[in-house]
């Protein structure tokens, strides 16, 4: 039952029997070819009905940018809102609608430069919703100026001497706004990318994924050190309970360094028993922030999966019950008497 | 004991000190207190920028005029018959405004050689003859307040002499007769934690009362009766409080929650403080981390079936504006109210203006019109708040609602109106297909407008969005013809309301040459001008703009059927431009951007030079 009066049975029949197509709007796609959009697009489509949430209760809020076309090709309910205020939006469907699944999906210029203070304050407030971040380290609609989390030095149209600008590292960023849930994944990494979301997706409040996603067109294999062919060796794949080891024979891990971080080592020069066990749930941020840090640019190892991912009160939840009920219970001669509280006269 | 008294029809007084002083709270309880005898009553409170500006200046001195009367009043009045003045800076500050020969009051403790520097002046002008036209009472009110709570136990000496503004209430009160029995009660309430400083209040206020009553003061008392008011049940309100009411009003009428969601602004937060307070109707406060998000958020609750709402000052109009851009866009209801104040920029953040009306009208990007209305008076902006929210629900549009710094402040007895009277406002909810067995978010009614399909309605999901929309379908379009239909076609939503809306009513008199126009908070004093024409035997005709875009569809009638026109406004000539613009009449502005109301005698002067 929405809060709204209707009555709502699942539009689609069970939820067990939602497929793909359900979620397709069929709406002609219109990224450039080879997009990295393109198979983020297909994991999103091919996971949403497994979640057992029907299309009527999803709902997609974008910015702007190429990632912001992506609402249009869910068949959720869906907003294409203006640049960088998604999560802003979002925040005020998510708070009032508590009863809806809601997605934000976002660009590194859209949610880092414009939208920064609406992306770190959603996820202090904790507001539920799920933040897709898609990292192409470059202005793709705009037509190929340099981003928030483009490398210093970085030569294009708007920086023909190389750009000056320290870049952002979005996990370190999220954390540092204290994100209740933190990943990092890639978008041709279909498996990988499915697991992450579907993660992010049961987790209750914001969730903060960042996606690695290749702009073939501006930007063209700003990921090659750790995506597509032969990347896999540099991903250091996070599990939650297991030891932080990774390269093409497991041959490399992660210890604590004297400066109190994290840094990669071979294992054979510590041992395996020296190597760091990944615990997602740790309250304090400091572990998943060494790990954030460890890789500032994906040019070497990096750190793909649930960096954190812990429970804190979730914006608006508790509220809006009681509100909702109010709201129902509220009459028009509650409201006369609530006029005449206080001091009245009658002439 | 004095048994003579005076009897007036109408007073205004007005309580100047530091801002420190308690003025508010002491022009408060002055207005409660008259409205329990019946009076009709406006107030203009009237406060510095800063919360504790230099003390003992006259930039930190703090106001409170109330006009009280025998009869219906329209405005707080143009010049006090009594001033008080706590201390030098106020004396400085208000004198100027005090009636040719009138009451004036003064707390002489105050008038020592250091604040008399700090206002800056030269000599007493207690002992100068600055003050030798008025009738002047000099009253040690610190000394007195001290001794009246000399005996409370646990009572510090700075708390002590803090209650002096109950003092100058309770001989104010005296002297127009008000009863004290309400004023003590509020206190009791008020301070019931802290008995020594409830204990201070009473004792100081008594003092004052009894100050005047054993003819220790050589004043007449005044009375003025009430007010032969229309029957009914009234209560005091102010335009902030007023506003909210109508917000409530307006969500419970439709059974859509309110959503409102803000970020502080002077004067617009006083709504925030005032929506936070109501969990009972269900009322969900934001206040968002800017004033982008704010309006973002209540779109966002618009789209999920909300009545999404939020409130600003100017400042924070500009920053909203690609939202409210948006809205107009995606055609859902929207209320952006607007408590105008002094600008441009930060301006005179804590005085009022009118100067945002064509921001409101114009001030965006692109072909995006959108209706605005605007309250004209404290208790009028209830119904002007339900009148906003209905606009916007029933013709899916985000709706402008202007009010201003005046408006929120002041205050007025209010006739109750019943709930069950209120206009229905029905959502309207678009639950099923509505082409064959396809639903197109973009498929209009007579009205124009869109079905408002939200979340969880299975079977009409659908994308909204910014990027130009197909007629019906609302698919994404680039087509030029489509674009040059759709912005007619939202452009006609205006013209078709405009169709609904009531005729702008004129008030002239026969023989009548001159209209006077106005719009938003100016309707009081352009009413109070034309009772002063009309009582000079002149003939003057009125008429008061609510809707703003569209206007009435006789507007242009009406504005064309006189010989002149006049629009006052807080402004350089706003409505001005935009009668001239619309409908080729050349009207004459009075302008005021002083920060403050314009005066009834001051339009009347203007009138009667168009007139004569
Ligand atoms: S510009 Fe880059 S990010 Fe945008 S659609 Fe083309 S390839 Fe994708």
């Amino acid at each position: 039952m929405s809060e709204n009066g209707h009555d709502h049975e699942h539009g689609n029949g069970a939820a067990g029997t939602l497929t793909k197509a359900d979620f397709q709007s069929g709406q002609e796609t219109r990224w450039c070819p080879g997009c990295g959009d393109y198979a983020i697009l297909a994991s999103v489509q091919a996971l949403m009905p497994e979640l057992g949430i029907p299309p009527e209760k999803t709902v997609f809020i974008s910015g702007i940018g190429c990632a912001g076309r992506f609402v249009y090709y869910m068949d959720t309910y869906g907003m294409h809102g203006i640049h960088g205020r998604a999560p802003a939006l979002a925040t005020g469907i998510a708070t009032a609608r508590e009863d809806l699944s809601v997605w934000v999906v976002s660009g590194d210029g859209d949610s880092l430069s414009i939208g920064g203070n609406h992306l770190i304050h959603s996820l202090r407030r904790n507001v539920p919703i799920k933040l897709l971040l898609f990292n192409n380290q470059i202005y793709g609609l705009t037509k190929g100026q340099y981003s928030p989390t483009s490398e210093t030095g970085k030569i294009t149209k708007s920086t023909p001497f190389g750009s000056e600008d320290h870049p952002f590292n979005p996990l370190a960023l999220a954390l540092g706004a204290d994100a209740s849930f933190v990943a990092r994944t890639i978008d041709v990494e279909k498996v990988h990318l499915t697991e992450v979301l579907r993660k992010a997706a049961e987790h209750e409040g914001s969730a903060f994924v960042e996606i690695y996603q290749n702009c073939n067109v501006f930007n063209d294999g700003a990921f090659d050190a750790v995506r597509g062919k032969g990347g896999g060796p540099n991903q250091i794949r996070l599990e939650h309970g297991q030891p932080l080891r990774f390269g093409a024979e497991n041959e490399r891990g992660v210890v604590r360094s004297a400066d109190g971080g994290l840094e990669v080592v071979e294992v054979a020069d510590v041992g395996a028993d020296a190597i760091v066990v990944h615990d997602a749930h740790i309250e304090d941020p400091s572990h998943a922030t060494a790990l954030a840090r460890l890789a500032d640019a994906p040019t070497g190892p990096t750190p793909i999966g649930v960096f954190r991912d812990v429970k804190r009160p979730v914006y608006g939840a508790a509220r809006q019950h009681e509100l909702l009920e109010a709201h129902a219970n509220a009459t028009l001669g509650d409201l006369d008497e609530l006029l005449r509280s206080g001091d009245t006269w009658t002439v | 004991m004095t048994t003579t008294s005076k009897k007036l029809e109408t007073v205004i007084v007005r309580f100047a000190g530091d801002s420190g002083d308690g003025m508010q709270l002491v022009g408060d309880r002055f207005t409660a207190a008259t409205a329990h005898v019946g009076n009709d009553l406006s107030t203009l409170p009237d406060f510095p920028a800063e919360i504790r500006a230099p003390a003992g200046t006259p930039g930190g001195v703090s106001a409170f005029q109330i006009h009280f009367a025998s009869r219906d009043i329209l405005t707080p009045g143009d010049h006090p018959n009594t001033l008080v003045a706590m201390n030098p800076a106020a004396l400085k500050a208000h004198l100027d405004a005090l009636e040719a020969g009138g009451t004036l009051l003064v707390n002489e403790d105050a008038f020592t050689p250091a604040n008399l520097r700090k206002a800056g002046y030269e000599a007493n002008p207690l002992e100068d003859g600055t003050v030798e036209d008025y009738q002047t009472f000099e009253v040690p009110m610190t000394t007195l307040t001290t001794r009246a709570t000399d005996d409370i136990e646990g009572l510090k000496p700075a708390e002590a002499q803090r209650t002096k503004n109950l003092f100058a209430l309770g001989l104010i009160s005296w002297m127009y007769g008000r009863p004290g029995k309400a004023t003590i009660s509020w206190l009791e309430a008020k301070f019931a934690s802290k008995p020594a400083i409830k204990e201070a209040n009473v004792a100081a206020f008594k003092a004052g009362y009894n100050f005047g009553d054993t003819a220790e003061i050589a004043a007449t008392p005044i009375e003025v009766g009430p007010a032969p008011l229309d029957a009914g049940e009234y209560r005091n309100i102010n335009g902030a409080n007023a506003t909210a009411m109508g917000l409530l009003a307006a969500s419970v009428k439709s059974g859509l929650q309110l959503f409102f969601a803000t970020y502080p602004i002077t004067p617009a937060s006083e709504l925030l403080h005032h929506l936070a307070r109501h969990n009972r109707f269900g009322v969900r406060t934001v206040q968002a981390e800017d004033e982008i998000a704010a309006v973002n958020m209540a779109l966002g609750a618009s789209f999920g079936g909300k009545l999404g709402v939020t409130a600003t000052s100017g400042p924070g109009m500009d920053l909203k504006a690609e939202t409210i851009a948006l809205a107009q866009v995606l055609e859902l209801p929207l209320v952006v109210i607007d408590v105008q104040r002094a600008g441009p920029s930060t301006g005179l953040p804590t005085k009022t203006e009118q100067s945002d009306l064509l921001m409101a009208i114009h001030g965006r990007h692109g072909e995006s019109p959108l209706p605005v209305i605007a309250a004209s008076t404290p208790s009028g902006c209830f119904d002007a708040a339900v009148e906003a929210a209905r606009i916007a629900v029933r013709h899916r549009t985000p709706v402008i609602l202007l009010s201003d710094t005046f408006l929120t402040n002041s205050s007025e007895p209010w006739r109750l109106p019943s709930m069950d009277d209120l206009p229905e406002i029905d959502p309207d909810f678009a639950i099923g297909p509505n082409a064959g067995d396809e639903f197109l978010p973009y498929l209009r009614d007579e009205r124009g407008a869109r079905p408002w399909a939200i979340p969880g309605t299975p079977g009409l999901q659908h994308r909204l969005g910014g990027l130009e929309k197909e007629h019906g379908s609302g698919k994404v379009s680039y087509d030029p013809a489509n674009h040059a239909l759709m912005t007619k076609l939202r452009a006609e939503k205006l013209e078709k309301l405009a169709e609904e809306l009531p005729p702008l009513v004129v008030d002239a008199d026969e023989g009548a040459e001159l209209l006077v126009l106005g719009w938003g908070s100016t309707s009081g004093v352009i009413g109070a001008a034309a009772r002063r024409i009309r009582g000079r035997g002149l003939p003057i005709a009125i008429a008061h703009l609510r809707n703003l875009e569209p206007m009435p569809l006789n507007t242009g009638d009406v504005v064309r059927s006189f010989d002149k026109v006049l629009i006052p406004e807080l402004n350089t000539g706003q409505l001005l431009s935009l009668v001239r613009d619309k409908f080729l009449v050349d009207a004459i502005g009075h302008n005021k951007v002083e920060g403050l109301p314009i005066l009834a005698e001051e339009l009347e002067q203007a009138i009667l030079e168009l007139i004569e």
